[in-house]
C-alpha cells in the first residue's frame, strides 16, 4: 500500500516537471560578460598577435613593410607544417617528439636523392624528392601509429625513440654535413614568388620578367613568397580534415574522452595510427619545404624547431591534455613566434632573446588558458 | 549466433537455483529472453544460470547489493562480457552479442554511469559521435552535414522535452541533468530496442532526478523497454513497472511495483 501511494504521488511531481523545461534550473552559458570572456579567451592570440604587429611596427623601423611581411610569412613555413600534423596529435591527446628528426631525416634523404639525379630533368628531381619525403613520412609514422595506438606505448617514450632512431639515421646517411643540391632552378621553388614586377620589364608570373639579367635583378619585386603558397595549401588541407570531416570529428573525440568514443564505435587505435602518421608526413613535408628553400639537407635542421611547433600549438589555444586545438589556432601562433623572431632581428637585438620572448609567450598562453577555465567555471 | 552450452556446475548446492521466467499469460514475447545465462570470473561465478525478460513498453529495476551480479548480467547484454553459457534472444532471435558497438548495432543502448560522452564535443556532436551524417565541406568537398545533425538532435531533445540553448557547446558546460538526457537522446535517436540505465539518477540533484524519471516515462510510452539499476528505492518504485532482483548471481525475486514495498525489496536483496 505504502509503495503505491509512493509511486503515485511521485508520478504527479514527475509529470509537473515534465512541463517546465530543465534550461530553468541551469546557468545560462550564453550571458553576456561570460561570451565576452569566452570570446576573449578563444580570440586572445589573436589580439596578442595584433598587438604585436602594432608595437613592432611603432619601434622597429622596417617592420611594418610588405616585403618584410613577406618575408615573415616564408620564414615561418616550416615551423607551420611541422606544427599543423602535431596539431592532430595533441588534439588527440598525445605528443610527438620525433617531428623534428624525422623532418632532418626526410630532408637528408630526398637530398641525397635528389643529388643523385642531378642532370635529370628540374620535374624528375623535384618528384622523387617528394616521393623520398613522402616514404620517410610514412614509415616513421606507421613506425609510432604501431607503437602508441596497437603496442599501447606512451606517445612520449615511442617518439622519444623514433626520434633518436631518426636522428642516427639522417647523420649515417648525410655523414654529418649537410646535403647540398646543385641544379638550376630548383632554387626557385624554395625562394620564389608568384609574380614579380620590374619598373622598365613589367610584371611576369612563375619567374623573372624577361630581359632582367645582371645588376637588374636586384631591382626585381616579387610579390606572394611560394613558401607562403605551400602553407597556405596544406594548413587548408589541414584545416578542412580537422575542422569539416568525420576523421577530424573523431580525432576529438579520441583526445577528450577515448572510452567514451570507442563505445560510439569510433577505432580507437586506427584513429590514433592514421594521426600518428600524418603528423610524420607533415614534418617530412617540413623537412622537404626546408630543401627547397636551403637547397640542401641537414639532419639536425629541425632540432630546434619541433619545441617551436609546439609552443605555436599552445599558443593558439590547443590543451595539452587534448580534445582542444584548432588548425587557424597553430597558423596564428606560428605567426606569433615568427613575428617575435623578425622584430627582434630588425629592433637589432641578439637573436638568442627570441628563445627567452617565446618562452614567456607560451606561459603566458597556458596561464591565460587556464584564467579562462577558471572564469567560466 | 551460437548457442552456448549451458552451466550446470554450480559453486555451492545450499542455494536454490534461480527463479525461471516462462511466457507470460497474455502470450506477448518479450523483447529481451536470457535463458540460463551464466558468466564466471575465474572461481567466482558472478551470474548464474539466470533467466531475464523484458517486454516492450515496460520498465524493469534490477536490484541488488553490490556484488550481486546485475552489473555483470547487464554487462552480457550490453556486450562488454560475453557470457559463459546460456542464450540471449532479442525479439525471438538468438543473438551472440560480441561487442558494445555490436550490442548498439542490434539496437541495445546502453546509457553509463559515466556517460559515455566526449565533454569537450557539443550535445549535436555527441548524438551522432560514430555515426555522423555526411555532408559537403565547403560545397564541394566531402564533410560532415553539420545542419542536419543539429537540426535532428534539436528535434529529438525538443521530443523528450529537453531544452538545450547551445547545441555546439562542450556538453562539459551543461548541467548533470542535460549531459544525462543528451546520453538518453543519442539513444532515442538511433531508435533504441532496448534501454539500459546504469544508476541514472546518482549525481543528480533533485529537480535533474525528476527531470530523468519523467524521461523514462517518456520512453515508455515510446514503447522502449528500460532497464534500470538503481541504489535509489524511491526512484525505482516512481518508475519501475517490474523489479528483478538478484543475489550473489542469482535471481532471486521478480515482482510488480504494485504489489510490493521497499522494505520487503531490501529484504529480498539481502537475504
Amino acid at each position: 500500500m505504502r509503495a503505491r501511494f509512493f509511486r503515485s504521488s511521485s508520478r504527479i511531481r514527475s509529470m509537473s516537471v515534465n512541463s517546465t523545461s530543465l534550461s530553468s534550473t541551469i546557468d545560462d552559458d550564453n550571458q553576456s560578460p561570460k561570451g565576452l570572456a569566452a570570446l576573449a579567451g578563444r580570440m586572445w592570440a589573436v589580439l596578442f598577435l595584433i598587438a604585436l604587429i602594432v608595437f613592432f611596427s611603432l619601434v622597429a623601423p622596417g617592420f611594418f613593410d610588405l616585403f618584410n611581411f613577406q618575408a615573415v610569412g616564408a620564414n615561418m613555413a616550416v615551423l607551420l607544417v611541422l606544427g599543423l600534423g602535431q596539431t592532430f596529435v595533441i588534439i588527440s591527446a598525445g605528443i610527438d617528439l620525433s617531428t623534428g628528426f624525422v623532418m632532418g631525416l626526410a630532408s637528408v634523404a630526398s637530398a641525397l636523392v635528389m643529388q643523385s639525379l642531378t642532370g635529370y630533368p628540374l620535374a624528375v628531381i623535384i618528384i622523387a624528392g617528394l616521393a623520398t619525403t613522402l616514404l620517410i613520412g610514412i614509415a616513421a609514422g606507421a613506425v609510432n601509429g604501431a607503437l602508441v595506438a596497437y603496442m599501447r606505448v606512451p606517445p612520449f617514450i615511442a617518439t622519444l625513440g623514433t626520434l633518436s632512431i631518426a636522428e642516427g639515421v639522417a647523420y649515417v646517411l648525410s655523414g654529418g654535413p649537410p646535403v647540398s643540391i646543385s641544379t638550376r632552378g630548383l632554387g626557385f621553388f624554395g625562394n620564389g614568388f608568384i609574380a614579380y614586377f620590374h619598373p622598365e620589364a613589367g610584371i611576369s608570373i612563375l619567374g623573372l620578367p624577361n630581359g632582367v639579367s645582371g645588376s637588374a635583378v636586384r631591382e626585381v619585386m616579387g610579390f606572394f613568397p611560394l613558401q607562403v603558397f605551400y602553407i597556405i595549401i596544406l594548413a587548408s588541407f589541414c584545416g578542412w580534415l580537422l575542422g569539416r570531416t568525420r576523421f577530424g570529428r573523431h580525432v576529438y573525440a579520441v583526445g577528450g574522452n577515448p572510452k567514451a568514443a570507442s563505445r560510439a564505435g569510433i577505432p580507437l587505435a586506427w584513429t590514433l595510427f592514421k594521426i600518428y602518421v600524418l603528423c610524420a608526413v607533415s614534418a617530412s613535408l617540413a623537412g622537404f619545404l626546408y630543401v627547397l628553400r636551403f637547397n640542401g639537407g641537414v639532419a639536425n635542421a629541425g632540432d630546434a624547431l619541433m619545441l617551436s611547433s609546439v609552443a605555436a600549438i599552445a599558443i593558439g589555444g590547443a590543451s595539452m591534455l587534448g580534445g582542444e586545438g584548432r588548425i587557424l589556432g597553430t597558423v596564428v601562433g606560428a605567426l606569433v613566434i615568427a613575428v617575435i623572431q623578425n622584430g627582434l632581428v630588425i629592433l637589432g637585438i641578439d637573436p638568442f632573446w627570441q628563445y627567452v620572448a617565446v618562452g614567456a609567450v607560451i606561459i603566458m598562453a597556458v596561464l591565460v588558458d587556464q584564467a579562462k577555465g577558471k572564469f567560466l567555471s | 549466433m551460437t548457442m552456448l552450452t549451458p552451466d550446470t556446475t554450480s559453486h555451492t548446492t545450499k542455494q536454490p537455483a534461480s527463479i525461471v521466467q516462462g511466457p507470460r499469460a497474455d502470450g506477448q514475447s518479450p523483447v529481451l529472453r536470457c535463458r540460463k545465462i551464466t558468466k564466471r570470473f575465474g572461481g567466482l561465478v558472478a551470474v548464474d544460470q539466470v533467466d531475464f525478460d523484458v517486454y516492450p513498453g515496460e520498465t524493469v529495476a534490477l536490484l541488488g547489493d553490490n556484488g550481486a551480479g546485475k552489473s555483470t548480467l547487464i554487462q552480457m547484454i550490453a556486450g562488454v562480457y560475453r557470457p559463459d553459457g546460456g542464450v540471449i534472444e532479442l525479439d525471438d532471435q538468438a543473438v551472440d552479442i560480441r561487442s558494445p558497438l555490436h550490442a548498439r548495432d542490434l539496437g541495445i543502448e546502453t546509457v553509463f554511469q559515466d556517460l559515455a560522452l566526449c565533454d569537450n564535443l557539443g550535445a549535436s556532436e555527441n548524438i551522432f559521435l560514430g555515426r555522423e551524417i555526411p555532408g559537403k565541406a565547403y560545397g564541394m568537398l566531402p564533410g560532415l552535414n553539420e545542419a542536419k545533425m543539429r537540426a535532428e538532435a534539436k528535434a529529438v531533445l525538443s521530443e523528450l522535452h529537453i531544452n538545450i540553448r547551445n547545441l555546439d557547446a562542450p556538453v562539459r558546460t551543461l548541467s548533470g541533468g542535460q549531459r544525462q538526457a543528451t546520453a538518453i537522446a543519442r539513444a532515442v535517436y538511433w531508435k533504441a530496442r532496448l534501454m539500459i540505465m546504469d544508476e541514472p539518477t546518482a549525481a543528480l540533484g533533485v529537480p535533474e532526478q525528476k527531470k530523468v524519471l519523467s524521461l523514462i516515462e517518456t520512453l515508455k510510452q515510446r514503447g522502449v523497454p528500460v532497464i534500470v539499476i538503481s541504489h535509489n528505492m524511491q526512484d525505482v518504485f516512481e518508475v519501475a513497472d517490474r523489479l528483478f532482483i538478484m543475489r550473489r548471481g542469482r535471481a532471486v525475486a521478480d515482482l510488480r511495483a504494485a504489489d510490493t514495498d521497499a522494505n520487503e525489496v531490501v529484504r529480498l536483496m539481502v537475504g
